[in-house]
């Protein structure tokens, strides 16, 4: 039988050569990725076990990108722990202070991951770069000290699901609309240990921002990674960025999938998550009067460039509703010079809004922006649990950075046709 | 081993944000977690666990963050053990790795109430529901997995074989 991209990609990275869905192997891994917050406890365990080895420095990445610029002292321990690690290991791939933005933004844009790679990240998000074709999964700290002494993981093989996406995208519909769908489709954990086979026409007309974001949230159905068949659009966002080889994999036409799910994009208008679950989807024609205290643009989600012009060309020439908080971060320090250069920060803070440096900050409930008790925000971001940006008693909302942008201006979730005409 | 204890009980898609809440996460003392433990989901359950005490939830329990501060508050709080119907990944994954011991077990909040008293048999995954006298069979757990478990998690492990 034929394999899928996913199997295709472990079978580059394991010695293992007749392995079936179900099956723990060993792989070898192209990066490891840890932040402020998970790589702490990593280190922290790999020196108390007595090792003293790093496997392979050049395949070690570590962002300061959660609580950073560090919000009080014990964020300021945990990166000093992460930087004296780095040094004394000669681990140069260390980005902080003004080299740092959200990670899974960041390695993306500055070519640190090419299609065919297999990356593991202690973060769960780093099933963003399934994007690029590449198998890029979510593990723990242990599991990252692990990758620092072996450079190897485990792996249990994954089955696949496929979502195929057809038809026109409604307007201001984008690629967070088209995975909050699908999420709101199969549920939180409707993708339990598998991985989600993104493609169809409709994915095929989105740019690579787009569908970092979709792959981005495939974590929030539960699955092990997300992946996008690698075409022209990604490789040659990859050959702009980066002068690795990489190799393009596309799962055989007679692979196995436990499912298969087709979509209507012209049926799709954008979507909003309500509390507490990324799963409870409405279409915005069916979200009703809700009042905002604070709306937050960024994230890894939609904190890149694509997502701040669109946030702009709506929020151009308009005032942020009185009494309410826009919130925008530029998800990495390239996002950050690009706005600028592009007078979009302007138009930010013309109509009100207040920019903070790249950072998780919001997202997690972190810092710069946290939620008082009661309160509503509408977020660009991929998580709406009880108390993810502040206060048990507070609510998120999520949606894309148009419909924020519209919502920042009329004070309650709106659509942007009511700003935009 | 065996564990005993009470049962405490939780619903579907508990979350890393309820297990230990970000706002936390500027720590990995594992005595500063445990005071956190379980709070977005239940503020009185860390005053009122003893010892021994067991985790019962719904499905997808662990759900969100890659965040090892939650299996870690967990264990640190003094709960022996977690029974779920299902867990998230890499919760799961991350329970192995660093010694927190969980079973799946189908239908677990229709098995066990709040409070019943429960027995746990490691080895066996046998679990005896001593307040209803029955008992239940959790999922067998992987031979690699329980090769982790034996040899006191991920990086012990790797001590000891050389190698994953
Ligand atoms: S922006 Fe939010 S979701 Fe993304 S890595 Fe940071 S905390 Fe996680």
């Amino acid at each position: 039988m034929g394999r899928t991209i996913a199997e295709k990609i472990l079978a580059a990275h394991t010695e293992m050569e007749d392995f079936k869905e179900g099956d723990i192997i060993k792989v070898d891994i192209d990066l490891a990725l840890a932040n402020d917050i998970t790589a702490p406890i990593a280190i922290q365990a790999f020196r108390s076990k007595g090792f003293d080895k790093v496997q392979d420095p050049s395949r070690v990445v570590f962002v300061l990108d959660h609580f950073t610029p560090n919000k009080d002292i014990e964020s300021a321990q945990q990166c000093k722990l992460v930087r004296e690690f780095a040094r004394e290991y000669g681990i140069e791939g260390l980005f902080e202070g003004g080299e740092a933005g959200i990670e899974h933004a960041l390695l993306p844009e500055i070519g640190l991951v090419v299609p065919g790679d297999l990356v593991i990240g202690a973060d769960s998000h780093t099933c963003t770069y399934g994007a690029l074709g590449a198998f890029s999964t979510g593990v723990g700290s242990t599991d990252f000290a692990a990758a620092l002494v072996t450079a190897q993981a485990w792996l249990r093989v994954p089955e696949s699901m496929k979502f195929i996406f057809k038809g026109e995208l409604q307007e201001w519909v984008g690629g967070k609309d088209l995975i909050l769908y699908l999420i709101g489709d199969i549920g939180v954990d409707g993708a339990l240990y598998k991985v989600l086979e993104i493609e169809g026409p409709a994915i095929s007309s989105l740019d690579m921002s787009n569908r970092l974001t979709m792959t981005n949230m495939a974590i929030e159905a539960g699955a092990k990674t997300g992946i996008i068949a690698p075409d022209d659009v990604s490789e040659f966002y990859v050959t702009q960025r980066s002068s690795r080889s990489y190799k393009l994999f596309r799962s055989d036409p007679d692979a196995h999938y436990v499912s298969i799910r087709e979509y209507d994009c012209s049926n799709i208008e954008p979507q909003v998550a309500f509390p507490h679950l990324p799963e409870n989807t409405r279409g915005i024609s069916e979200v009703g009067d809700i009042l905002l205290d604070q709306v937050f643009i960024g994230s890894c989600t939609n904190g890149r460039i694509e997502d701040l012009r669109l946030a702009a060309h709506i929020m151009k020439g308009q005032k942020v509703s009185k009494g309410l908080r826009c919130i925008i971060i530029p998800a990495t320090p390239g996002v950050y010079m690009e706005a600028m250069r592009e007078g979009l920060l302007e138009i930010f803070i013309e109509a009100g809004a207040v920019i903070g440096p790249p950072t998780c900050g919001p997202c997690l409930g972190g810092h710069m922006g946290i939620l008082a008790d009661g309160e509503k925000a509408l977020s660009t971001t991929n998580r709406n649990f009880v108390g993810r940006m502040g206060h048990p008693g507070s609510e998120v909302y999520l949606a894309n950075p148009a419909v924020a942008a519209a919502s920042a201006i009329t004070g309650r979730i709106s659509s942007p046709e009511e700003v935009v005409s | 081993m065996k564990f005993k204890g009470s049962a405490f009980t939780f619903g579907d898609d508990i979350d890393t944000d309820a297990i230990i809440p970000a706002r936390y996460l500027n720590t990995w003392e594992p005595s500063e977690l445990a005071k956190h433990c379980m709070e977005d989901a239940d503020p009185t359950f860390i005053s009122r666990i003893s010892p021994g005490d067991i985790i019962v939830a719904g499905k997808n329990f662990g759900c969100g963050s890659s965040r090892e501060h939650a299996p870690i508050a967990i264990k640190a709080s003094g709960i022996s053990c977690v029974i779920a119907s299902s867990f998230a990944r890499i919760f799961y994954r991350n329970s192995f790795n660093m010694g927190l011991t969980i079973f799946e077990l189908d239908e677990a909040l229709k098995k066990i109430d709040e409070g019943d008293t429960l027995e746990v048999d490691a080895s066996s995954g046998k679990i005896r529901n001593i307040t209803r006298g029955e008992v239940y069979s959790s999922r067998p757990i992987p031979d690699f997995m329980q090769e982790l478990v034996k040899d006191g998690g991920l990086l012990e492990h790797i001590k000891k074989r050389g190698s994953i």
